[in-house]
């Protein structure tokens, strides 16, 4: 469990970052909390020659109002985001979400913005982050650039980040009083979402306003369409929950297949919809 | 050297100052010490293997075949001898005379055949993580890196992974042994007197009564200890110094020498702090040869200490199983006969008692029950997969799942509650002791006792109108209430009785005590601890029987040269057996004192009697203590004529016969019919162990026990793709439990002491591993029987059991034909990723 | 190689390490704080817990030179003055560890969780310590410990003037 050797930096300034991301093209990794790179490189699933560290970078931490949005530094922690009270108030779910990352050490560590990108189907902030219609701040060589969450996640551990690029903060528009919740499924534990379910309703509880975000339903975090479109035009919360998994294409692995992540999907939707309108 | 006599008075504690003030009267044993262990363990001065640094100390990275079955073609290790800091590469063929094969201890039939077991693998790889070579470097990160650099050559050989296959001896786990078999071991007990035969009883009962055919899966489980193997050899001085996180630092140097050949007046080899075994660290493996071998061959320090990863690919595995069952029975309930068929999987090697683990569930199966008749009939395989062996019940979980599963089916069958058909069956208190019907003398329970105990603290009537008013109420969580009564049998063993099984050895424990001038005691066990409290239990004892404070006794074990002879731990049998050893040892201390102390008081012998660390006259208030003794013979100046200058005493102890704890378990859980998921609602044990020596430890022994037994309920299971791959390869997929889920327990006790040792203690260490498993299967079936379930494959995951009811919805109906199912032929039963790993109802 | 300085239970340590050295490895190997222990490869088991400016970290899963300018505490710099800190004495009086590999990281881990939350419920708790892995006790006296060590806090808290 001891990673290649490499070499390390630790820049100060989101420039310096880009400079050193710059020189060493895509020998270079980015350290963000490190929960999901240090494992990576400790079975040696990658071996980069050079470690970015962003840690110094203080402009990349905090949780701050920008008019109509809830700006999150990518390098906040989960701790941060699940116990900011501008979270709870603005993207309630998102903070429950975060809540439910691994497990308090690794909380502390871990930033909104690595898991992010690091974009794991199985991570549990895509979907909140779908269904809140956040934007992704990136910095790179070109200059700034904001991503709808809907064109971020690209594939399996894939997003529109580049690798001379940096994720440097996440808006959300401010859900305000919205109600929120977040489903997740495990067998055990300190495990990784089967499947789970983000759900957000307005604040007067009509069932029509509500977003759906899927977690661990196919290679990316997903919306679920179909559930919405049937709650926009008045079904029933179980009608509607019931076509959750229209359209996805969940794995099989050792904790269920994906017919029975289909079900799963289906399950949790109902009861985070219910929660999310205050039932 | 001179001693001041005062100065050593000083330190002697006045041995009667021992607290009288509650309804123990001072004893120790029966008191809830907080353990001495504590100390170091809570502060992080523990001493664990992978702790030593050594002057030039080399740290090794094993090289392990990705493949489950492979030929080696070729080996380049060039590029590896020449990275930064490797001192030395070796691969199969360079140790090749000299590694020897690893030792099985348990033939368990004249004729059992087995591969040679080489620790590095020569030119064949027989399971994905078999040792191809060694790399020895400076630091450990250079040995990993050296490691990736060697470059194995393989051709691929199709595996054998699946059990039912394994028996066809199509594919071949090791060509050159021409079959998958290892062995095939019966027990009859028409054959063998204790009873009648399994196939009249069960015409009989086809005739005239009921007859049960159920097959159960006993998955593969990971033993998973918390402290990863770590072992160290020093091969400088004059004998090779071993340190090695193992449960029996005793067998590993005997087996040491016999495998290597090396004398075993050269070896030493220490268990330091130990993080858990449970079975796993019962071994002598691979790693551990290959640390001797390369410390040999470049005289420097060597120290190999696993990842978490490759200790679950590479540490003995346990269970894994298949066992049919046919339970014959009167109308009424009353079990005439039982057959057992099992297929046992080995893995791809013999370990050193993985052929008799089966077997140590043979004599279980008839559990606490009067079964007339019984056969019992064992085929030990081959696979591609990893090695088994012993893990926490060896045996016997698997033998009392079985029943206890096959009791509440035949409490369905005849239409009464589980503890209704078990009461019909089970031996009752005043028939103790009891013969089993294989043989076995049941020492002394109270089985009546137990279960209305057990009853009480759970509520189960209450429970039972729940369950049914949740049922009648349409609830789409249901809950389910599971039943075991278990036995099983501790003190491993007699030794005439293991002579009887082929067993390699004898089961006796062995303890010496010496008495320190200043009063102080040591005590040497044979036993060798890695969780279980000995060093406080123990000093309860020896407190006692000697009459000097807890606190004045210190325990030694786990060093070979500290502890020169033992059989160290598992199998339920430190306290049974080695705690009588000890036992025995400071009676003959006393004995060897009384002598000197009426030396000393001037008095006759017989006129002499010791109580409480005092020996007094008869009659008068002159006294000395057991430690002014101590002294008086350091010193040897006034010691009668011909009587040695030594208070120490050895004692062996090889028990008359096992012992057999029992108990009642009660679990409630409560199963979300929409997602599959099997919560655990409450849970109450209350176990018969004997006379308890430590009510705190019990306690803790009893919990752990209970969560490994939960987790095989519903939690973990070893699985491997159809390549042989382990999939369940790290802690992220192998799903130990969390505090999160799990609950507090109820436990409590009732004491029928044992009549086979001293103390009348029965052993507790596997109790509650043994009994969980199927109250929490019995459990969750009963949440489901109604919908037409009557049974749900290990590990009870979500997805297995909302499968179970999906099938069940489907074929409503139809539920009494769900029994046939478990004897269709060509069901799938290896539980790869790609076969469908779900209920049996699938 | 990269310099760090670390101050690490209360020490101040200057050192040059490999930028791939763990944390873990770095206070085990470097500065004999063989308390601090290594269970797993994935850090799921939590027994590497220590404190990193007063939060629990997996110091398995974070890099030494992740440390430089940072404070560590570790299980051996918990007593104070060889006065044990009350989750320690909780832990042994409630029988909450066995074998004792996990006990460092439990411990460690449980300190974090009362000083977050120091009336948590059983849930809280059971949720708080789902970081890390027993195999030995079924965690039911882990449980009782943390409850009693949260008690036994709060009380010496109160005496010594509201520090915890
Ligand atoms: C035992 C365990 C259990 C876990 N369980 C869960 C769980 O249940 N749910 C869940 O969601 N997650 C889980 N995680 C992952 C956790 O959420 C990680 O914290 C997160 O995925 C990564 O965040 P990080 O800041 O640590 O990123 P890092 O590990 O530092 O980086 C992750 C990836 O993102 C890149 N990166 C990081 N920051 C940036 C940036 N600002 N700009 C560009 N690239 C960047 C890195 O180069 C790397 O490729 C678990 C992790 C562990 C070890
Ligand atoms: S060793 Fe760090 S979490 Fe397991
Ligand atoms: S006490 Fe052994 S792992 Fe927790």
């Amino acid at each position: 469990m001891i990673p290649a050797a490499f070499d390390y930096v630790a820049p100060n300034t989101v420039d310096e970052a880009l400079a050193a991301l710059a020189q060493s093209g895509d020998d270079a990794k980015v350290l963000g909390g490190g929960q999901s790179l240090l494992p990576v490189l400790r079975m040696r699933l990658n071996a980069p020659e050079k470690v970015v560290d962003l840690s110094r970078i203080e402009s990349l931490r905090g949780i701050s109002e920008d008019a109509d949005a809830l700006v999150i530094g990518a390098m906040t922690t989960h701790h941060e985001v699940a116990n900011s009270e501008l979270v709870r108030t603005h993207a309630a779910v998102l903070a429950e979400a975060a809540s439910t990352v691994a497990d308090p050490q690794i909380r502390h560590r871990g930033t909104l913005g690595g898991a992010l990108v690091h974009a794991d189907p199985a991570g549990d902030l895509g979907a909140p982050i779908l269904a809140l219609d956040a934007e992704l701040v990136v910095v790179g060589p070109g200059g700034e650039r904001r991503i709808p969450a809907g064109e971020f996640f690209v594939d399996l551990f894939q997003t529109a980040v580049g690798d001379d690029e940096l994720l440097t903060a996440i808006r959300i528009p401010k859900h305000t009083g919205w109600g929120g919740a977040y489903e997740k499924f495990v067998r055990v534990s300190h495990q990784w979402s089967i499947v789970a379910v983000a759900a957000v309703v307005d604040s007067s509880g009509d069932r029509r306003s509500a977003k759906v975000g899927l977690t661990n339903m196919g290679s990316t975090p997903l919306r679920a369409p179909a559930t919405e479109a049937a709650l926009a035009e008045g079904a029933s919360v179980a009608e509607a929950a019931a076509r959750a998994a229209e359209g996805t294409n969940p794995p099989s692995d050792l904790n269920g297949d994906s017919e029975y992540r289909a079900h799963l999907a289906t399950v949790l939707t109902r009861r985070a919809l219910e929660r999310a309108m205050g039932g | 050297m001179t001693v001041n006599p005062e100065v050593v008075e000083h330190l002697i504690e006045d041995s009667v100052d021992v607290d009288t003030s509650d309804d123990l009267g001072g004893r120790e044993v029966g008191r809830a010490r907080v353990r001495k262990e504590d100390y170091r363990l809570i502060t992080g001065r523990t001493k664990w293997t992978d702790n030593i640094q050594l002057p030039g100390m080399l740290h090794l990275a094993m090289v392990r075949s990705p493949y489950a079955h492979a030929r080696i073609t070729s080996i380049d290790v060039s590029a590896a001898k020449t990275s930064s800091g490797v001192v030395a590469v070796l691969t199969g063929a360079d140790v090749a005379d000299e590694q020897g094969s690893l030792p099985t201890a348990w033939p368990i039939v004249p004729d059992q055949k087995a591969p040679p077991h080489p620790a590095i693998a020569v030119d064949h790889v027989a399971f994905a993580g078999e040792i191809v070579a060694v790399v020895a470097a400076r630091s450990a990160a250079e040995a990993r890196d050296a490691a990736e650099l060697v470059d194995v050559d393989y051709e691929e050989l199709p595996p054998v992974l699946d059990l039912k296959e394994a028996e066809k001896d199509t594919v071949l786990a090791h060509p050159d042994l021409g079959t998958n078999k290892s062995a095939f071991w019966q027990f009859d007990s028409a054959a063998a007197g204790t009873g009648g035969s399994v196939d009249e009883a069960i015409e009989a009962a086809r005739r005239d009564g009921i007859v049960i055919e159920r097959e159960y899966r006993q998955q593969r489980l990971i033993p998973a200890f918390m402290e990863p193997r770590s072992t160290v050899v020093d091969p400088t001085g004059e004998q090779f110094v071993m340190w090695s996180a193992t449960q029996v630092p005793h067998i590993l140097r005997l087996m040491l020498a016999l495998t290597l050949g090396v004398p075993e007046s050269k070896v030493r080899v220490i268990a330091p702090d130990v993080g858990g075994g449970f079975g796993g660290k019962l071994q002598v493996t691979p790693e551990e040869v290959i640390t001797f071998l390369v410390a040999r061959r470049v005289g420097k320090p060597c120290k190999w200490t696993e990842t978490r990863s490759e200790s679950l690919l590479s540490a003995h595995h346990g269970r894994d199983q298949w066992q049919r069952l046919t339970l014959a029975a009167t109308k009424e309930g009353r079990v005439t006969a039982l057959k057992v068929d099992l297929l046992a999987d080995m893995g791809a090697y013999l370990g050193l008692v993985t052929p008799g683990v089966p077997i140590l569930g043979a004599f279980m199966f008839n559990a606490i029950y009067k079964f007339p008749a019984y056969q019992f009939n064992c085929t030990n395989l081959f696979t591609n997969k990893t090695w088994t062996d012993a893990y926490r019940g060896a045996g016997r979980p698997e033998a009392t799942y079985a029943i206890e599963r096959l009791m509440d089916e035949l409490a369905v069958e005849v239409g009464v509650d589980p503890l209704e058909i078990r009461e019909m069956n089970w031996i009752k208190h005043e028939e103790f002791p009891f013969t089993s019907v294989c043989g076995l003398e049941y020492d002394s329970g109270n089985y009546e006792a137990a279960t209305a105990r057990a009853k009480e603290l759970f509520g189960y009537d209450a429970l039972r109108a729940e369950q049914k008013q949740r049922r009648e109420a349409g609830d789409s969580v249901l809950l389910g209430i599971g039943v075991s009564t278990f036995t099983e049998m501790c003190g491993l063993a007699p030794s005439r009785v293991l002579g009887s099984l082929s067993y390699g050895a004898g089961g006796w424990e062995t303890a010496s005590i010496r008495m320190l001038p200043t009063g102080k005691v040591e005590v040497v066990t044979g036993t060798s601890p890695h969780g279980q409290g000995h060093e406080t239990a123990w000093s309860q004892i020896v407190a006692d029987r000697l009459g000097v404070p807890f606190e004045d006794v210190e325990v030694l074990h786990g060093d070979t040269q500290v502890s020169a002879r033992g059989l160290d731990t598992y199998g339920s049998r430190s306290l049974v057996v080695g705690g009588e050893a000890v036992l025995l040892a400071a009676d003959k201390v006393v004995e060897k004192a009384k002598p000197i102390a009426a030396h000393l008081l001037e008095a006759n012998v017989d006129d002499v009697h010791f109580e409480k660390g005092h020996f007094r006259v008869k009659g008068t208030d002159h006294g000395i203590s057991i430690g002014e003794v101590s002294l008086a013979v350091f010193s040897s100046h006034n010691l009668p004529d011909g009587v040695e200058p030594s208070l120490d005493a050895d004692a062996t102890f090889d028990p008359i016969n096992f012992s057999f704890p029992h108990g009642t378990h009660l679990c409630a859980v409560e199963v979300d019919t929409e997602t599959g998921k099997t919560s655990i609602r409450s849970y109450v044990s209350v176990d018969d162990i004997g006379n308890i020596v430590n009510p705190l430890i019990v306690e803790g022994q009893m919990h752990g026990g209970i969560v490994q037994g939960v987790a095989q309920a519903l939690w973990e299971e070893a699985v491997y793709d159809d390549q042989g791959t382990l999939v369940s390869g790290s802690f992220v997929d192998y799903t130990l439990p969390t505090a999160a889920d799990t609950i507090s327990f109820v436990t409590d006790n009732t004491v029928s002491p044992s009549t086979t040792n001293t103390l009348g203690t029965k052993g507790v260490g596997e109790a509650g591993c043994i009994a969980s498993t199927p109250a929490v299967v019995n459990a969750v079936v009963d949440a489901v029987r109604h919908l037409g379930i009557d049974d749900i494959r290990m590990p009870c995951t979500p997805e297995r059991v909302w499968k179970a009811i999906q099938s069940a919805g489907a074929h409503a109906g139809e539920a009494t034909e769900q029994a046939q199912e478990h004897f269709a032929p060509g069901e799938p039963n290896q539980d790869t990723t790609t076969a469908p790993a779900t209920g049996d109802q699938s | 190689m990269t310099k760090i300085s670390v101050k690490v239970d209360g020490a101040l340590y200057s050192d040059d390490v490999e930028p791939r050295t763990l944390l873990v490895h770095y206070l085990r190997e470097r500065l004999g704080k063989v308390g601090t222990v290594v269970g797993c490869d994935t850090s799921n088991c939590g027994a590497c817990t220590v404190h990193v400016d007063g939060r629990s970290v997996k110091s398995c899963n974070m890099l030494a030179v992740q440390a430089d300018g940072h404070e560590v505490t570790t299980i051996e710099g918990l007593a104070t003055n060889g006065e044990l800190h009350p989750m320690q004495k909780a832990f042994s009086e409630c029988h909450a560890l066995q074998c004792g590999y996990c006990t460092p990281g439990m411990i460690m881990q449980a300190i974090d969780l009362v000083s977050e939350n120091p009336n948590a419920s059983e849930a809280e708790i059971r949720e708080g310590m789902e970081g890390n892995l027993c195999r030995c006790t079924g965690y039911h006296n882990i449980v009782k410990a943390v409850q009693q060590g949260a008690a036994a806090t709060a009380q010496a808290a109160s005496t010594t003037g509201g520090q915890s």
